[in-house]
């Protein structure tokens, strides 16, 4: 009954946050804000984690390529997949979910406690769709580009990494990347990261919009919004998967 | 003026308020007053829309709140301005944003007449030169003024406070009540008060709603409250040690 009525109120939220904007300019102002405050804020964590990761990658390959028959190229090439498959789409958004997800859970949160939304309300104003939409819209739209980067950088973690370490030289770990290349696996992660993309500001804003009580039901709403967050990015990366590579 | 036929309202089969009806006049402050949980606050979070009443009706100027659609209360609340206990200012914006904010949302204004606008609410509430400060730079008495700037930027018909000297020092809460005395009959509105604090009463108590157990325990004016022989506001107006000695003083003079 509780998860039916969560459902119920996020799609009812929904409805209201989608709703034709009262001002368009000044919607448009807060997109400009909500994308510099969560996607362009997001790139130097995506960049350095997704470096450190690339390395990893690379080292745990060719640590644990068993048959010394397999050609090295295939460091780079697995790299690349693993990057594109899940790391950069699904393992990313996990973290995004922390630093996203439970930024702007406390910020409704906090705004609810203080009647900040309730003040809005008063006025007249739509404050799901204010508050919300902006977050939604910007972090969907940021999404695939972080995802791209994310790509980027891990790769060139790999390319740093593989050579200094001495597992792999330059000349065929880009071969690796060229090798086999198939499109629609960046077709399929960019699908990923635009749903993954509006959960994580999604979810987190329903628990912060509805949040009752004081500071600590604030702190534990935003534990609770990264929590879900990442159970349903997990669960959607199953069904999408399912689905898409069927 | 707003008037509340029988106002019923629950929270989970609890009945927080109880058939209230009351008129609240136009140009005059009206107060709600009560213990701490007799249900004032919920009745006026029920008038200005935030809580959905269970049964009655309210009137705002003879407009049924309830038989409006989703157009008409959004056009309804911009003729409402609302002081919140803690100012309710938005956080990431400063003090004129916070009184920009109305208007941005909901007219047509340049931004000159805009500027103009929010400049005469600042200096209708003595606020001066901290245009630019967050409402975390500000204090709890400066916070309530700017709040108070942002609920007549729009010029409101109806104006709502609730507890507005909560936290506040006797000289600032004084202020406070005189300034939202002064603008309800400046512009002519009407102002529902929520308060505790007897000082609010004495001084600005034009009609007075007193709440208790959810039900409408008495009504009357500030020079009325002192005489009345109702016992539950008896035992909320002379709770202190200061107001029975005033009481005492008052029936000696009286019997004199």
């Amino acid at each position: 009954m509780g998860v039916l009525h969560h459902i119920g109120q996020y799609f009812l939220l929904l409805v209201k946050i989608f709703k034709k904007p009262e001002k368009k300019s000044i919607y448009l102002r807060q997109l400009v804000l909500e994308i510099e405050k969560l996607g362009i804020n997001s790139i130097g964590i995506v960049a350095v984690i997704s470096v450190f990761m690339g390395g990893i990658i690379t080292l745990q390959l060719t640590y644990n390529m068993s048959n010394p028959l397999m050609p090295t190229y295939i460091i780079g090439l697995g790299n690349r997949d693993t990057l594109i498959l899940e790391f950069s789409s699904t393992v990313l958004s996990l973290m995004l979910a922390g630093k996203v997800g439970s930024n702007i859970a406390s910020e409704l949160g906090s705004m609810r406690i203080t009647e900040q939304i309730d003040s809005m309300e008063i006025m007249g104003v739509n404050s799901a769709s204010y508050l919300i939409l902006p977050k939604i819209v910007a972090f969907v739209f940021m999404s695939p580009f972080l995802f791209i980067i994310s790509v980027g950088c891990g790769l060139i973690g790999g390319l740093i990494t593989g050579p200094l370490s001495g597992v792999v030289i330059v000349a065929t770990y880009i071969t690796g990347i060229k090798t086999t290349f198939v499109p629609f696996y960046v077709y399929f992660s960019i699908i990923k990261t635009l749903v993954f993309g509006f959960l994580i500001s999604s979810v987190p804003a329903y628990l912060g919009y509805y949040v009752q009580g004081g500071a600590l039901e604030v702190g534990r709403i935003s534990t609770k919004a990264v929590v879900n967050t990442s159970i349903l990015i997990l669960f959607f990366d199953l069904v999408l998967t399912q689905l898409l590579f069927k | 003026m707003i008037e509340i036929k029988n106002i019923v309202k629950s929270f989970e089969g609890r009945e927080v308020l109880k058939d209230v009806s009351t008129v609240f006049e136009k140009g005059k402050t009206n107060l709600i007053i009560g213990q701490s949980g007799s249900g004032k606050t919920v009745l006026l979070k029920c008038i200005v829309g935030l809580f959905d009443i269970d049964g009655g009706e309210i009137l705002f100027d003879g407009r049924n709140n309830a038989s409006m659609n989703f157009q008409e209360r959004g056009l309804l609340r911009q003729e409402i301005g609302m002081v919140f206990q803690n100012g309710a200012l938005f956080d990431s914006l400063t003090v004129e944003e916070n009184v920009r904010f109305p208007m941005d949302m909901f007219t047509e204004m340049t931004m000159k007449e805009k500027l103009d606008r929010l400049n005469f609410c600042l200096e209708r509430v003595n606020i001066k030169d901290s245009n630019h400060l967050y409402p975390s730079e500000l204090s709890g008495g400066m916070r309530k003024r700017v709040a108070i700037a942002r609920a007549i930027a729009l010029n409101p018909r109806y104006l709502f406070c609730d507890e507005p000297n909560s936290g506040l020092d006797p000289v600032t809460s004084i202020l406070i009540d005189n300034l939202i005395k002064e603008i309800t009959a400046e512009f002519d509105i009407t102002t529902i008060i929520n308060t505790h604090d007897m000082n609010s009463v004495m001084e600005i108590g034009d009609n007075i709603l007193f709440i208790s157990e959810g039900e409408k325990g008495w009504e009357g004016n500030s020079s009325q409250i002192f005489s009345t022989r109702n016992k539950k506001l008896n035992a909320f107006v002379f709770a202190s040690p200061f107001s029975k000695q005033l009481k005492e003083i008052k029936q000696m003079e009286d019997d004199e």
